[in-house]
């Protein structure tokens, strides 16, 4: 049975008609149009879903739409602000921390969920904080960079 | 398996790639072909590496649009082919805009596998761009009655310093005498710009296209989005070769919105949401009756089954002096069997495409597969019309690894959206990809050398069973071999991985090397050393041992700590790795600690992707060499999640130190590869160092020494 819900997604409101049960990846992606959040595993190991709510790292393909409704979320396409990137994709870019690109989203999303809860994280906290998103170009020592980066921009 | 890949090697005249059809959508200027007589004349006797083909298009703004048939999968052609062109153009990287993968726009370049952009696609699209500046250069000359040997070029602008003279490559788009010089071929013996003098290639270009990822902004294959489109669901088989025997679609064909297409045992379902597509494909597929195939062999007995099924008319030995005097002179024989399991690529991006058909029956599709015209002849066959009806479009996609040489998705969708006539999107969950992907192949690795009395290698035999021929001849010198490939029945699809069988048969040789100094009484480096003469390979294994500091180390061995290391040549690239690993008693693991490896392909097309490359290829040989392993019984996938199947993570990352020689003298090689072979043999001699089991199973776990422990 459909419901409609509203959504703030990137501070902007939407309203979608939708059944609940369905995962708030697939909403963001097949009927919101926003596609930087990604598939890569359905079961919340990989990372690649990876979107804010009220700031904390979520793994939507997890998440029933009916679960983050009237609650903020932001997706990769909602980070950067008046065109001007946030300091973590910078960070991203400026250490060529991405091959094919596939999980930077994810892997971004993370790193600003982190940084926000620890904003000079030790090595030690990256890892941990980054465990949970894959990659499978293997670009962790870059990307573990890029975080280290991220995080003396922001100090 | 066949190491070769089989490239199709039709096309050249197709009515897509008319220069009408490049003009209609690039507008007008100056288009240069790179005729492909070369790779006609030479075909017969190498099929696919003898293609030389490359396009460019010089826009009136002065930019220029480039051409290519490769497919950006994340290891970076896209940046390395727009450096060649600007290079030789005299732009900067930025006014190259690089157009792949585009069946309607592009030459067939074959697939994109095997190291082969960098050595096969950046040398032509450097003679193309050359030329072009040549034929520029000549038509200023021409208007200014100078000598074209004196005017320069320097970011796009053709100057004369003599007379002050200049004009700018968007004047000269406009001329219809240049748009017709242009209409010629490529100088074959036309001058590139040498190492030395790089100005763009050999530089650290960010990645291209590096903005749209961190945005979210660029459309893999899986973000495509078309008017009116459905998601797609695909019936699969429970386990492989099952074979449907009746299936009641009733209950799908009763949901609204949804739309069934049933073609003998391919069932689709597609409806306006993934959801809805997934909930209609679980009410068919319960009411499915499926004919199980005859029991098969399962992982836990693969390797006894392999060496069973042995396809001996398949091998082709590869020999030098004679085997038989070899072992009759050895003082000392020694013999070893090595194994690997089947393991995933598992790109980050499943198999993926959207295929939307026309109102005149041409149907277009874009996924995200390794070959896009490799992938149109399957739509064409799977659809039955001619290949000239389908359009294949691969957008920079989500990894590949060797894994995406197939293109299922893009059969699927097409079948779908010509049934349902309506786009149709396609994406497979992990746990398909884990299923219906095909896997890296495993083997049964057979190694027996012989020594004499001077602690010299006299015979090498050495066999590989079902992974393939890439990499397995010795780079040592010895002087009577015998060096066989043969294939297998493999129970479960396999096919191509990143650096195909060389992982297999360098692990195995390297480790089995180390077995034979041991015997001889030698340091594992003194042996190699005094049994090789290619000097690349020399001089990145010195180079590493220096970096890695192996003589200090190597003293330092205790049971809980070791070092191993290991060097091979393959794709016309050499490598060095040296590792220091720990011995986890209480966990049963082994921590890799430290790697050092040294990578040599040539002179350095773009240092910071290379980088990315050797970076890469250590960590997902890492996967391979210590966790991955595809497990299967009956027919079925048993570890078909990113839970069941472990890959590396960040906390697998140890200390990496990378050195790259940029070796100038020689034409450059593939870097995305070879960088991978070292990690397994070199971990598994470090593990033998300190505690004096050889392992001799991949993945290398402590407490399962392989077929011969």
């Amino acid at each position: 049975m459909d419901v409609t819900l509203k959504l703030d997604v990137n501070g902007v409101e939407r309203t979608v008609t939708t059944d609940p049960e369905r995962k708030l990846l697939d909403v963001l992606r097949e009927d919101l149009n926003l596609t930087g959040t990604k598939y890569g595993c359905g079961e919340g190991r990989c990372g690649a879903c990876v979107v804010l709510i009220d700031g904390r790292r979520t793994y939507s393909c997890r998440v029933p739409v009916s679960a983050a409704a009237r609650k903020s979320i932001t997706t990769i396409e909602g980070l950067a602000q008046a065109g001007k990137l946030h300091p973590v994709q910078q960070a991203f870019l400026d250490e060529g921390a991405m091959q094919c690109g596939y999980c930077t989203p994810g892997m971004i999303l993370s790193a600003v969920a982190l940084l926000r809860e620890k904003p000079n994280p030790t090595d030690e906290e990256i890892i941990a904080g980054m465990n949970g998103n894959m990659c499978r170009c293997n670009g962790y020592v870059k990307i573990t960079n890029a975080v280290r980066r991220a995080a003396k921009a922001g100090r | 398996m066949d190491d070769k890949f089989s490239i199709p090697l039709s096309r050249t005249d197709d009515s897509s790639l008319s220069r009408r059809g490049f003009l209609q959508v690039l507008g007008s200027g100056v288009l240069i072909t790179v005729t492909e007589r070369l790779a006609v004349a030479q075909r017969s006797a190498a099929p696919a590496d003898t293609r030389v083909v490359a396009r460019l298009y010089l826009n009136e703004d002065g930019t220029i649009t480039a051409l290519s048939g490769k497919v950006e999968e994340g290891q970076g052609p896209r940046t390395e082919l727009s450096q060649a062109a600007a290079e030789e153009l005299r732009v900067p990287v930025d006014r190259v805009r690089l157009i792949m993968a585009d069946t309607d726009l592009v030459p067939d370049d074959g697939i994109t596998a095997g190291s082969r952009t960098t050595p096969q696609n950046v040398p032509p699209m450097r003679q193309a761009a050359a030329t072009a500046r040549e034929l520029l250069t000549e038509h200023a000359a021409r208007q200014w009655q100078a000598d074209p040997t004196k005017l320069e070029v320097i970011n796009g602008v053709v100057t004369n310093k003599a007379t002050g003279q200049s004009i700018t490559y968007a004047d000269l788009a406009k001329s219809k005498e240049v748009v017709a010089a242009f209409a010629g071929n490529v100088r074959p013996g036309v001058a590139v710009t040498a190492v030395s003098d790089w100005k763009v290639l050999g530089q650290s270009v960010p990645k291209l296209g590096g903005q749209g990822l961190v945005t979210g902004q660029h459309q893999f294959p899986s973000d495509i989005r078309r008017p009116n489109m459905l998601y797609g669901k695909v019936l699969r088989a429970p386990s492989y070769e099952a074979t449907l025997e009746s299936i009641d679609l009733s209950a799908a064909q009763a949901m609204k919105d949804v739309v069934v297409v049933r073609d003998g045992a391919f069932v689709g379902l597609a409806a306006p949401t993934s959801h809805r597509a997934g909930q209609a494909l679980e009410a068919v597929a319960k009411t499915a009756r499926w004919k199980a195939a005859p029991r098969r062999v399962s992982h836990g007995n693969l390797h006894a089954y392999l060496k069973d099924h042995v396809d001996s008319g398949r091998a082709r030995p590869n020999a030098t002096g004679s085997i038989e005097k070899g072992f009759a002179d050895a003082t000392k024989t020694l013999a070893a069997t090595y194994t690997l399991a089947y393991i995933q690529h598992a790109p980050m991006e499943p198999r993926a495409a959207v295929a939307e058909w026309s109102a005149d029956g041409k149907v277009t599709v874009w996924a995200g597969c390794d070959g896009p015209y490799r992938a149109r002849g399957y739509v064409a066959e799977a659809c039955g019309v001619p290949a000239e009806r389908v359009r294949v479009i691969i957008p920079d996609m989500g990894g590949g690894f060797g894994g995406k040489h197939s293109a299922e998705a893009a059969v699927e969708a097409a079948r779908m959206a010509k049934a349902a006539g309506r786009p149709v999107w396609m994406r497979w969950t992990r746990n398909e990809e884990f299923t219906w992907a095909y896997c890296r192949p495993a083997a049964v690795i057979e190694c027996k050398a012989g020594l004499n009395a001077n602690h010299s290698l006299v015979a090498w035999d050495f066999t590989n069973i079902n992974a393939g021929g890439a990499g397995i001849g010795t780079p040592y010198e010895v002087p009577n071999t015998r060096i066989v490939s043969v294939g297998s029945d493999s129970p479960v699809p396999q096919g191509s991985y990143r650096v195909l069988g060389a992982t297999g048969n360098n692990f195995a040789r390297e480790c089995f090397m180390d077995e034979v100094a041991a015997a001889a009484g030698v340091d594992p480096l003194t042996f190699r050393l005094s049994h090789l003469q290619n000097a690349r390979l020399r001089a990145v294994l010195q180079e590493a041992v220096e970096r890695f500091g192996w003589a200090n180390r190597v003293k330092k061995v205790t049971p809980e700590l070791g070092v191993g290391l290991a060097c091979g040549t393959e794709k016309n690239s050499v490598v060095a790795t040296c590792v220091e690993i720990g011995i986890d008693r209480k966990a049963g693991e082994i921590r890799v600690r430290e790697i050092c490896q040294v990578f040599e392909c040539g002179p350095i097309l773009n240092p910071a992707g290379l980088l990315s490359q050797v970076q890469g290829c250590i960590m997902m040989g890492l996967g391979g060499a210590l966790f991955e392993e595809i497990q299967f019984e009956d027919g079925k996938i048993l570890n078909g999640t990113f839970s069941a199947y472990r890959v590396p993570r960040f906390r697998d990352v140890p200390k990496i130190d990378v050195h790259l020689i940029n070796k100038t003298d020689i034409p450059s090689a593939g870097g995305g590869e070879t960088p991978i072979i070292g990690l397994a043999p070199a971990i598994g001699n470090a593990v033998f160092a300190a505690t004096g089991t050889r392992l001799r199973a991949m993945p290398l776990r402590l407490g399962k020494g392989g077929a011969t422990d």
